[in-house]
């Protein structure tokens, strides 16, 4: 960890256009809350179909990926990360700081309004609140190292990032039972599903197996991307 | 004493080699890397920097590897060429964030001294996307000078300068040289190059192709086949006047100019003789001009030999 790093990490995260979506979908997901409590139409069955559909199947990965890759993509592409790297600080503590300030934004911008959410349409029922804002803070935590990795690896990290979120882990993942195993969002699930009253949240996977996924991804993906930094080569103009 | 060596470098991207077997030593003063666009000088400065990998030979400080050693930048200041720098701090703000990642005792004393050296401390407050370029290139040097380095590598810093700021950057440079650092500048202006550096290398197209003070590079500039572009009254008398006289090589009248071309071997000698050898023919000159004079044919000459 390095406070330096981190602030200024955490001022060029907020400080751009980008940071407006960290704001508008939280929003979005809070002011569906109240319209349904409003009308009535929130019990626990819709609170369900919002928190695990829009929250952690959406509002997550999104947020993961704005912010993943947000908090280092944007540095590389425009150079300025060499005012980082042409420092006596190792590349690891670069990323893990990194990373530590992305799951601090993830926290803010989705493991709240999910809690929120679910405290406003469920009030607490069947411990729907701690099951899903768990999974909202594992989940993201899993999606910002994997796609901090890319966005190291990548310049196109925000659509490679889009194309698994959208196309593996939505419309492979809702019709091929089998690639919910390798899906953050399912792991996330299973952990939503541990975490809340007994039978209350169905998971596809296994919390052994959800559990181990997350935490060998996480750190494979933090590892390589460390490695892959000590490495970057700055392009120059010839 | 730093001293940075380069060991038979060279370096490739696919197919394409940007750094071809360059060998050389850059010691304590100011020395200019020359060399036309495309040569090859970002490519020797991010390898000396610690940026880029040598594809082959080796790339020391003193004696160690730069690459994948982050320690090195405690003896290092990079003012890379790039001109985006976190554009939401102020100058001070910018300064004193680099004189703590280098994780400097006194940070504020640190980033303080460097903004007096570049003379920005007038400007500290403001935020640096309100900066101008030569603003900017001199918080750039700021933070390359914060924790004092040994070594200071500068990829074309006069690039887009006004002439005052440029002025201002020399003095600068000249300074760090005179301090003893280690000072490495890129260009591809022979005349910047000249004014600052008191050892110059010239890298063409990849290649190390000359080495040495300003008065040796001068003089293989000067010292080499130039061509001159005549006009006269009558051009078929003065080719015969010229091609006699042992200044130059070869001598062809070129019709849809309606010119005379010249090569000329014997600089000094030819345009001693050019306006004799016309008087004594009674010949009038109406033009004499070098036509080859651009930087490029200077640096090819300079390959070739």
């Amino acid at each position: 960890m390095n406070a330096t790093v981190a602030g200024i990490t955490w001022r060029a995260m907020v400080g751009r256009r980008r940071a407006l979506l960290l704001f508008a979908l939280p929003a979005v997901l809070l002011l569906l809350a109240v319209a349904l409590r409003l009308t009535g139409v929130a019990d626990v069955e819709s609170a369900r179909v919002v928190l695990g559909a829009f929250a952690l199947g959406t509002l997550v990965p999104l947020l993961g990926l704005i912010i993943g890759t947000g908090v280092i993509g944007p540095e590389i592409d425009d150079g300025s990360i060499v005012y980082l790297l042409s420092k006596p600080v190792s590349r690891f503590a670069i990323v893990i700081t990194k990373l530590v300030v992305a799951v601090g934004c993830v926290a803010v911008f989705a493991v709240l309004p999910t809690l929120l959410a679910a405290v406003v349409m469920a009030s607490g029922d069947d411990g729907l609140a701690a099951g899903y804002g768990a999974a909202a803070l594992v989940g993201g935590a899993v999606y910002c190292s994997v796609f901090l990795m890319i966005g190291v690896l990548s310049r196109h990290a925000v659509v490679i990032g889009l194309l698994y979120a959208l196309v593996w882990e939505t419309l492979i993942g809702g019709y091929v039972p089998g690639a919910r195993t390798l899906s953050i969002q399912q792991w996330a699930v299973s952990v939503a599903s541990a975490t809340a009253d007994e039978g209350a949240i169905s998971a596809d996977v296994g919390l052994g197996v959800a559990v181990t996924m997350l935490v060998v991804v996480a750190v494979a993906a933090t590892g390589y991307a460390g490695w892959r930094l000590r490495s970057l080569a700055l392009t120059g103009e010839d | 004493m730093t001293a940075i060596q380069l060991d038979r470098v060279s370096r490739w991207f696919g197919n394409v080699v940007a750094v071809n077997d360059v060998s050389m030593t850059i010691g304590p003063g100011v020395t200019g890397l020359l060399g036309p666009n495309g040569a090859g000088k970002s490519t020797l400065i991010h390898m000396m920097g610690g940026f880029l990998a040598p594809s082959a030979g080796a790339v020391t400080l003193d004696g160690a590897a730069v690459w994948h050693d982050h320690g090195v930048y405690r003896r290092i200041g990079l003012v890379p060429e790039r001109e985006a720098m976190y554009d939401f701090m102020t100058g001070w703000q910018f300064t004193l964030a680099n004189a703590r990642l280098h994780g400097l005792p006194e940070p504020a004393a640190a980033a303080t001294r460097a903004l007096d050296i570049v003379e920005m401390a007038f400007a500290k407050d403001r935020a640096l996307d309100t900066y101008s370029k030569g603003m900017k290139q001199r918080v750039k040097m700021a933070a390359a000078l914060v924790h004092d380095p040994a070594v200071l590598l500068l990829d074309e810093p006069f690039n887009g300068m006004d002439p005052r700021q440029r002025l201002q950057l020399m003095h600068l440079i000249k300074r760090m040289g005179t301090e003893g650092r280690t000072v490495l500048f890129s260009s591809h202006i022979l005349e910047e190059v000249e004014q600052v550096a008191s050892h110059i290398e010239v890298v063409v197209a990849g290649r190390h192709a000359a080495s040495g003070d300003f008065r040796a590079i001068r003089r293989l500039m000067t010292d080499r086949p130039h061509v001159f572009l005549l006009r006269s009254s009558d051009d078929r008398r003065l080719a015969a006047a010229l091609i006699a006289d042992a200044s130059t090589a070869s001598v062809e009248l070129d019709g849809r100019e309606r010119a005379l071309r010249v090569q000329a071997v014997d600089f000094q000698r030819f345009v001693h003789v050019l306006p004799l050898l016309a008087r004594e023919h009674g010949l009038r000159l109406y033009e004499v001009a070098p036509s080859d004079e651009s930087l490029e044919s200077v640096f090819s000459y300079l390959v070739a030999s």
